[in-house]
């Protein structure tokens, strides 16, 4: 391990940490655009961020330790999948640590967390809130694993760095049919997984329609905070995972100097960019669906990642 | 551990027997006094914890590298057919097992057990004790006499300990059923050694391991032997009996059931198919395999919707036996493709799986023992915000919650992400049907542990978390230090586990090296696992923690240093809405309505909805299981309509009996003659 794999290793995570309000400012602005609508400010989830920590934290009576604990329990098991996605580099020395079934490992944590602090409050919406997250988190958690199966079998890893490697080792650009399968269901789980319309929408507070606002009614000032800054760096890092599986030129591989990771950081700048317009489009063009129709473009997502690895078995047979 | 294997290459089995012996002697005790609750449950049930310590260690030594099977011949039994005892890296295994998850239960049950509760304590701590014991027997044992002698003493003593308060019909029945089913398998248990001498008539293990079978008759033993050890772990359709017996007993005896009885049947599976059929063609493997993984998401799905919190964890347990028998069905697929390494990971992952849940299912099902103590509700209808009564519970319980949803850095994690490297490296078994088919086990297998998650999040959301449902809640009392050392005891083996997988790896490595010959690799350190390959994957439940830990210590500073910790005290905001009560929770049933939505066929749903102008509206659930309805009643008809037949030969008249006497006399003769 050597000093500048330490320091990208470090840098990266603060890199995510620092670039996922921008890139949460950014959809919405997008969005705000192809709605005709004046946009706010690309610096607005920053502020957000200033002004509650600001705030003292109001907090119900009956709020248990678990309660508090949550936000920062869920933050750190973003921080720290932030870590291990070669989002810059391949040299991550952490990216050994764990892998990318530990990576949705990490995710179901933070979401179990999450579900389970809404609960403790013990009000109308928090349950609610937690049964349809855990609803849809048990659908999107194993298509996603699925999804990454698929980059398993193509090149015989389940680390996230030795899958990039593969794909930029592999000479010219080869069309792979089961990649392509994996790829929509790895949006449509994207999609769910970040509370995005069609599954839910995070700029209603609609009782009957919402999904994690309703589980974070309770929270205030700091402890929203984190949760919000949580919630950025979960669709960053849902972001920079499909840019390890389905786009990784650009990221500066295990001998690149301090000159190719800056130009690394400007790719990655690019690619969220794009990524985050797409995004704002596929949440205009789409409708929201009704709560029950979620499963049904969940499970569509799992089969369809499932089939990915049907057509990699049988081309490969 | 070369030292000390040398030191005990005579002594560690005679050790184990003089334990076993204790615990029997332990529980005879209790006969002495057996009201004393100071006697029985202060201070023989912690000396039953400290042998069932001296067991795990003794089998933990068995695990040692250069450890040579020891064996012995006790002078009991039958004339012509003494007691024959083996102690090998298998049973060394689930010695360590039973012992380090039977302490912790034990010290727990000193803590538990009181005066009104059915039995008599002193009779309890008997029936305890000898159901520990012949555990540890059948482990030990080296012919099929003992085993199924010991065997069958488990089933019984375990019979009385879930029949403790007998004079509820509903208990009665419960343990009737679970009699009648460990006897069917019991039977096939015999059967199957029946077929292993292979006409020998010989009936120790090693006349077994030496009998050439047909591979007819090898397949026979083998179904035997699933029908037989699968009814003892509830491998489904065998399982009804298991969310009936579980709830019915006291907690402690719960937790041993499933905990602990439920891996033993694991052990007679393994140790018959690998050790003495030397595992068969590939369809054995895809059998256990594809029933494993059907059991795994029924379990999981039928506990999403269950109302008792005992039920819902007896569910689980069908769930979690369901994917140790997916991954030991792995094993024998692979084993007979002669992948030997990928054999060894997925019985590693049976093996690892077997213990995790061994310890968080006995921690969890000891939580609703002090829950149940505490409160004298079973329903998770009318339990909630306990977390705040009941705090160490509360605590400790959710530990076992996470390792239970399978997730990092726990143990639970590092089974399931064995078990699932097992399922990804399976495309390169060289047969070209199921080197398609065996990779999307793992879908499966994603899908149940996903669902392990969303009933953990009920079990603990409803019970600890939310507003008490019931205002008799608001007295509940944590519990006492005997009961807190029980669970602290097992939520430490659960983290252990999941921060030094390594040190569980290696050793189950002994265990693999008699069995198959071959181990997984060996990680870089022993909080640092990479089974296959570094290259294709390594985990570290230690750098994982501290990775979360540091984050989270660095902005908890953070935030307190460059802004505040203030905290104001308000009532909760819910959405603006003034009054809040308990019963605008979600309930058990409400947590559970999308499962039963989106998986309506697995059910067999009876609804009562209430009119539109009904004034004491009330709405009724009832979820049942289609095998008790499709299987269980109408074999249950056929066997009551059979008996009624039999008995038109019982005229109850003394002319008719000695007619059949002559009868038979002359039916004979004929074939003497």
């Amino acid at each position: 391990m050597n000093a500048l794999a330490l320091v990208s290793q470090l840098g990266g995570v603060v890199l995510a940490v620092a670039l996922a309000p921008l890139l949460a400012g950014w959809v919405a602005q997008c969005r705000a655009w192809l709605q005709s609508r004046s946009a706010p400010s690309l610096l607005l989830p920053y502020r957000t961020l200033r002004k509650l920590f600001r705030k003292d934290a109001a907090l119900a009576t009956q709020a248990s330790p678990l309660f508090r604990a949550a936000p920062y329990a869920v933050f750190g098991a973003m921080a720290t999948a932030a870590a291990i996605i070669p989002s810059v580099t391949t040299d991550l020395p952490l990216a050994r640590v764990a892998d990318a079934i530990a990576l949705v490992g990490l995710f179901a944590t933070a979401r179990v967390f999450i579900a389970l602090a809404a609960m403790d409050i013990g009000t109308v919406f928090g349950s609610m809130g937690a049964r349809r997250e855990m609803m849809i988190g048990f659908l999107a958690e194993p298509a996603l694993l699925m999804v990454l199966f698929n980059a398993f079998l193509m090149f015989g890893s389940t680390a996230l760095p030795t899958i990039v490697k593969g794909t930029l080792d592999a000479d010219g650009l080869t069309l792979h049919p089961s990649l392509a399968f994996a790829g929509v269901a790895f949006v449509m789980v994207l999609l769910a997984e970040n509370a995005r319309i069609p599954i839910d929408n995070p700029g209603t507070h609609l009782e009957v329609t919402m999904i994690h606002e309703s589980m974070v009614l309770e929270y205030s000032a700091r402890h929203l905070a984190l949760i919000e800054w949580a919630s950025w760096l979960k669709l960053f890092n849902y972001a920079c995972i499909g840019f390890t599986l389905f786009v990784p030129w650009g990221i500066a591989p295990r001998t690149a100097g301090p000159l190719g990771l800056l130009l690394a950081i400007v790719w990655l700048l690019a690619k969220l960019a794009v990524a985050g317009a797409v995004l704002a489009v596929i949440e205009t063009v789409s409708a929201k669906l009704r709560i029950f129709r979620a499963p049904e473009f969940l499970s569509m997502a799992f089969l369809l990642a499932v089939l990915g690895l049907l057509v990699h078995l049988l081309l490969q047979s | 551990m070369h030292g000390v294997s040398a030191l005990t290459t005579t002594t560690a089995l005679t050790a184990l027997l003089v334990l076993v012996a204790s615990w029997l002697l332990i529980g005879a005790l209790g006969l002495v006094q057996s009201n004393r609750i100071g006697w029985v449950a202060r201070t023989l049930f912690p000396l039953g914890a400290l042998v069932a310590l001296g067991v795990a260690g003794m089998g933990a030594m068995s695990l040692g590298t250069g450890f040579a099977a020891q064996t012995g011949v006790l002078a009991f039994g039958l004339p012509d057919m003494p007691f024959h005892v083996r102690l090998d890296a298998l049973s060394g295994f689930f010695l360590l097992l039973l012992g380090s998850a039977g302490a912790g239960i034990s010290i727990f049950a000193a803590g538990y057990f009181r005066h009104g509760e059915g039995t008599a304590p002193g009779l309890l701590c008997l029936q305890y004790h000898v159901f520990l014991a012949s555990m540890a027997l059948v482990v030990l044992a080296d012919d099929a006499y003992l085993f199924m002698v010991a065997w069958e003493t488990m089933a019984l003593s375990s019979y009385f300990l879930v029949t403790t308060q007998h004079r509820i019909p509903e208990i009665q029945r419960a343990g009737f059923l679970y009699l009648l089913m460990a006897h069917v398998g019991a039977l096939a248990l015999l059967l199957c050694f029946g077929v292993l001498h292979g006409g020998s008539w010989l009936m120790t293990f090693d006349s077994m391991r030496a009998a050439t079978l047909s591979p007819a008759w090898a397949a026979a033993a083998f179904l035997l032997a699933l029908f037989g050890f699968g009814a003892k772990a509830g491998l489904v359709p065998l399982h009804v009996w298991l969310p009936e017996a579980h709830p019915a007993a006291p907690s402690p005896v719960s937790a041993m059931m499933s905990g602990l009885m439920l891996k033993v049947a694991v052990y007679g599976m393994l140790r018959v198919s690998f050790d003495l059929l030397h595992a068969g063609p590939w369809w054995w493997g895809m059998l256990t395999l594809a029933v494993g993984l059907g059991t795994a998401l029924f379990g999981a799905v039928f506990a999403a919707v269950q109302t008792d919190m005992k039920r819902l964890l007896a569910y689980s347990s069908i769930e979690n036996i369901g994917l140790i028998f997916a991954a030991l069905g792995l094993a024998l697929l692979c084993y007979a493709f002669n992948m030997r390494l990928l054999a060894a990971l997925a019985l590693t992952a049976a093996l690892l799986h077997a213990l995790n849940h061994a310890l968080f299912k006995s921690l969890l099902f000891l939580a609703t023992g002090s829950v149940l103590h505490a409160t004298h509700e079973r329903s998770l209808g009318k339990l909630g915000g306990l977390i705040r009564r009941m705090p160490w519970v509360a605590a400790l319980a959710l530990v076992g919650t996470l390792s239970l949803a399978g997730l990092p850095p726990l143990n639970g994690f590092v089974s399931e992400w064995l078990l699932l490297q097992a399922f990804l490296s399976t495309p390169s078994i060289p047969h070209a049907f199921i080197n398609m088919i065996v990779p999307l086990g793992a879908a499966v297998v994603a899908l149940t542990a996903a669902l392990a998650g969303y009933v953990m999040v009920k079990f603990y959301g409803v019970i600890f978390l939310g507003q008490p449902r019931e205002p008799s809640l608001m007295q509940a009392h944590d519990a006492g230090w005997l009961e807190r050392v029980g669970l602290a005891w097992l939520a430490l083996g659960c983290i252990f586990i999941g921060v030094f997988p390594q040190a569980a790896l290696d050793a189950i490595a002994g265990v693999t090296q008699t069995l198959l010959g071959t181990v997984v690799q060996r990680g870089p350190a022993p909080w640092w696992i990479a089974p296959v390959a570094q290259a294709q994957a390594s985990y570290s439940g230690l750098w994982l923690l501290l990775g979360m830990a540091g984050v989270i210590a660095m902005m908890f500073v953070l935030v307190r240093r460059m802004y505040h910790g203030r905290v104001r005290r308000v009532p909760p905001w819910n959405c603006g809405y003034p009054e809040l009560t308990p019963r605008m929770q979600d309930t058990a049933e409400g947590f559970g309505q999308p499962i039963r939505h989106m998986f309506g066929p697995f059910f067999r749903m009876e609804r009562e909805v209430p009119a539109a102008d009904d004034p004491a509206p009330r709405y009724r659930i009832q979820i049942d299981d289609h095998f008790w309805h499709g299987l269980y009643l109408p074999l249950a008809r056929i066997v009551g309509w059979l008996a009624d037949a039999l008995s038109m030969l019982q005229r109850g008249r003394l002319a008719v009996y000695l007619m059949y006497s002559f009868l038979t006399l002359i039916v004979l003769l004929v074939f003497v003659l």
